[in-house]
């Protein structure tokens, strides 16, 4: 099955791509945007029909490689 | 002394650091990064470059490599790890080292000479150099220092900051921090002191007509510290 997971930057911590992209959207009149942050997303086929054991494998896989916990959270979606 | 340098795919300052290593009285071997032992080495380095093409996050993929487990237990038994730049990037992936290189404050890629301030020379790396304040180059995207509150505090009450960004006379204020790195911190050991990770490159100092040499300076102490 597949399993989607974002991975996004903790609240507080600097994203200076997530402010350049801001910054270029209100150049382009989008004036009332105020913040922008950007993440990662993944799609993994995992060879699992139980999807209990599929998402516990991939938040495994979160802790593991695809997020670094020292400033990355990750959803599970 | 024997010291080992990996190479990892993308690695690009591993020969230079082998040049320097030789230069300065070590038998040095290259390793690869898809060997499972390191031969017996007094030293082990990680060198700068981009391993992996810095997919996923820098030194994120070379620290889940083959090689990586016998660099964790030759750092974990007491042996001397050295991570330059990319090297740096990688020792904090595989959690050697606390923190992580974010990209730098500005977006930009920097590429040039800094002075850095040592900060500890109770350690093999700095212990007999005389001067407080070296010039090295540095070339990285992601050299922006970062860790939490309470992991910041945990390293500057054990003395694991061992370089920060300054000028030439040691300031190492918020004006000459080129990357934006919490503390201007350029480099940080472990607890104990065997593992160091640093931005800027010593390999690159080593030879007064290409550039400068106060990279000799680090070599010298740490082939007589060992």
């Amino acid at each position: 099955m597949k399993v989607k997971v974002i991975v996004t930057l903790k609240n507080g911590v600097l994203d200076p791509q997530g402010k350049a992209i801001q910054q270029t959207l209100n150049g382009m009149a989008f004036d009332n945007v105020s913040e922008v942050r950007q993440g990662k997303y993944f799609n993994i086929e995992v060879n699992e029909s139980d999807e209990g054991r599929a998402k516990s494998q991939v938040e495994e896989m979160c802790k593991k490689l695809l997020a670094n916990l020292v400033i990355e959270d990750y959803k599970i979606l | 002394m024997k010291s080992s340098v990996i190479i990892f795919p993308g690695s690009n300052c591993d020969r230079d650091m082998d040049v320097a290593l030789k230069k300065f009285g070590f038998d040095n071997q290259m390793v690869w990064h898809n060997d499972v032992k390191i031969p017996k080495s007094d030293l082990i380095v990680l060198p700068g470059g981009f391993s992996y093409g810095d997919y996923l996050r820098c030194g994120s993929i070379a620290g889940k490599s083959r090689i990586i487990k016998s660099v964790i237990d030759f750092a974990n038994s007491g042996g001397l790890v050295l991570g330059i730049c990319n090297g740096f990037q990688i020792l904090t992936e595989t959690g050697l080292l606390p923190g992580i290189l974010q990209q730098n404050k500005y977006l930009n890629f920097i590429c040039k000479n800094v002075f850095i301030k040592i900060k500890n020379k109770e350690n093999k790396y700095f212990k007999k150099i005389k001067k407080e304040v070296l010039e090295l180059h540095i070339a990285h995207n992601e050299g922006n220092y970062f860790c939490s509150k309470d992991e910041l505090k945990s390293i500057e009450d054990n003395g694991q900051i061992a370089v920060t960004y300054c000028d030439h006379k040691g300031n190492d204020d918020e004006k000459n921090n080129p990357n934006g790195a919490l503390k201007n911190i350029a480099g940080i050991f472990n607890k104990d002191k065997n593992i160091l990770g640093m931005m800027p490159h010593p390999e690159r100092m080593i030879d007064p007509f290409l550039s400068g040499e106060d990279g000799s300076l680090f070599f010298k102490n740490l082939i007589e510290s060992l």
